[in-house]
């Protein structure tokens, strides 16, 4: 074998460990078919897994998270979505995005005509000062969203959190 | 694992009740090291389902992201008397269950 060939031949061999390696570093949550998978844990492939192609608009979603948290281990949340929940006229599913979480999307929450309202309260763990994102999916297959600048005093992930 | 389940005890048929759930469990992250500079493997509670009434009426799917011993409130429109069950299960397979009942007036 001549010695560029080998040479080549060996960084496409230690480029190929250095993607396994990245790719066994990155829990993947809910990785949907069709989103490269090395893009899923980005806030861009988090927003096209859930949205697939569709457009979300601001309105009806109202979240609600504390502009400054002390620390980011939890953070109270609550979101609501204006909407009848009748058979017709509902909200089918509520996604969080944190931005700057090493996994953005943070939790998929399913709903329907029997939950009589759309109102969901959890708490966060985010990973610093970011931006939230909620979106909502309703049965009409629209997607409406609301957006929450937080500022975080002491992130989550560095320490015992 | 420990949770508690709170539900109002009665409700009129049609009305808006709220199920509060917290559950026992550390949310483990996976990138966390422990004294040893071993990773501390992932561990989250990644779904919650609460049937009521015969049929799921919430589903929560979760990460990391949510923080350590999950809350969650969530509404479910009271239509019988009956109990209303979450269960939910961890990366390790660990599954829990919780459950409160409501009775309904009609």
């Amino acid at each position: 074998m001549p010695d560029g060939a080998r040479r080549r031949s060996l960084a496409a061999l230690l480029a190929l460990f250095a993607l396994a390696g990245r790719a066994r570093s990155q829990p993947v949550m809910n990785p949907a078919p069709g989103i490269d998978a090395r893009i899923i844990n980005t806030p861009e492939g988090a927003l096209q897994s859930i949205l697939n192609g569709a457009t979300m608009r601001k309105g009806r979603v109202h979240l609600d998270v504390p502009a400054v948290a002390e620390n980011g281990h939890s953070v109270g949340m609550t979101v609501r979505v204006d909407s009848p929940m009748s058979e017709s006229d509902c909200v089918r599913q509520i996604d969080l995005i944190a931005d700057k979480n090493p996994v953005p999307r943070v939790a998929t929450f399913f709903l329907g005509p029997e939950s009589g309202r759309a109102e969901i309260e959890s708490r966060l763990r985010l990973n610093g000062t970011q931006r939230v994102t909620a979106i909502a999916r309703l049965s009409d297959g629209s997607f409406w969203f609301d957006a929450v600048d937080v500022t975080v005093n002491e992130l989550a992930c560095l320490d015992g959190g | 694992m420990t949770a508690r389940i709170q539900v109002p005890q009665r409700a009129r048929r049609g009305e808006i009740v709220d199920v509060r759930i917290v559950i026992q469990h550390p949310m483990e992250t996976g990138f966390r090291y422990d004294a040893l500079g071993r990773q501390t493997p992932r561990n989250v509670i990644h779904t919650l389902v609460c049937r009521y009434d015969g049929a799921d009426v919430f589903r929560a799917e979760m990460g990391a992201g949510i923080a350590a011993n999950p809350f969650l409130r969530f509404p479910v429109r009271a239509k019988g008397t009956g109990d209303i069950e979450c269960r939910w299960i961890d990366s390790e397979n660990v599954a829990g269950v919780a459950s409160a009942r409501l009775t309904v007036a009609a």
